[in-house]
């Protein structure tokens, strides 16, 4: 299983949609790093709106996907997390998800665009009315 | 009450088991009458504890059964190996500590999720069981 990877000028988009094993998680992880740098994107959108379980295996592969795409250079916001999600992962440990939140995609789009054009990057800002 | 729902008894093998478990653990508790946060929990913990046996014991076994008595409901999971057990119980249970570089909230994060946790474990055979309790 293989989660499919938009692009959006030089935003990456992605919506997982199915229950991952730890395989399709760390497979993922890969595709998507792999992605981000091949297009040097500028920000990262995971949309996680369809995961009814993260346990600290998959709140790992997130936060470490998250860390590795700010290495590289990107901005990163994960969205959609189900509020019984929420709720699981602050009961089993503080601390298990650290990226940047929003509610929904539209949300995540906003903070990721807000954050380019302060960096200044005229490489998607030229795209923009700012 | 009426009839208890059948055990469900899944070999946990592969990384595949560990999403069935989660499914049937899910299915179970939503079908005794438990709402979605405990759907989670539960779900979330059988994860927890079906990966474990992936990573240290190869393979094993995961029953999920209706436990309920009266008007209490009770979905209880018992999850089974034949690994090399667990050394250290009371570090294991630490918040933090974690043999396989994972972020140690596995066992003491599993049993804040439920209102039982036990746990027995010696080479070639650790159980631990878990269950939700619904007051009714």
């Amino acid at each position: 299983m293989r989660i499919p990877i938009l692009e959006l000028e030089r935003i990456v988009l992605v919506s997982i949609q199915v229950d991952l094993t730890d395989n399709d998680a760390m497979q993922f992880q890969s595709d998507l790093v792999e992605r981000v740098a091949k297009i040097e994107a500028l920000g990262v959108a995971i949309d996680i709106t369809a995961l009814d379980v993260v346990d600290s295996y998959m709140a790992r592969v997130i936060n470490d996907t998250a860390n590795m795409v700010r290495l590289l250079g990107a901005e990163v916001v994960i969205c959609g997390i189900q509020p019984f999600v929420a709720l699981t992962l602050i009961e089993m440990g503080r601390g298990l998800l650290g990226a940047d939140c929003a509610f929904n995609l539209a949300q995540a789009l906003e903070i990721l665009k807000r954050r380019i054009a302060k960096r200044g990057d005229t490489r998607f800002i030229e795209d923009e009315d700012v | 009450m009426s009839e208890h729902f059948a055990t469900e008894r899944l070999p946990i093998r592969s990384m595949l088991d560990i999403v069935t478990a989660r499914h049937a653990a899910r299915e179970l508790c939503e079908r005794l009458g438990f709402g979605k946060a405990d759907q989670t929990r539960i779900a979330t913990a059988v994860s927890e504890l079906a990966r474990n046996v992936i990573q240290y014991a190869g393979e094993g076994q995961c029953s999920i059964a209706d436990d309920s008595q009266g008007t209490h409901r009770c979905i209880r999971v018992c999850i089974e190996d034949h690994g090399p057990g667990i050394p250290d119980l009371e570090q294991a249970l630490c918040d933090g500590y974690s043999t396989s570089g994972g972020l140690g909230a596995g066992l003491p994060g599993t049993r804040r999720l439920v209102d039982e946790f036990e746990i027995q474990s010696a080479p070639g055979a650790t159980r631990i069981t878990i269950a939700l309790i619904k007051r009714g």
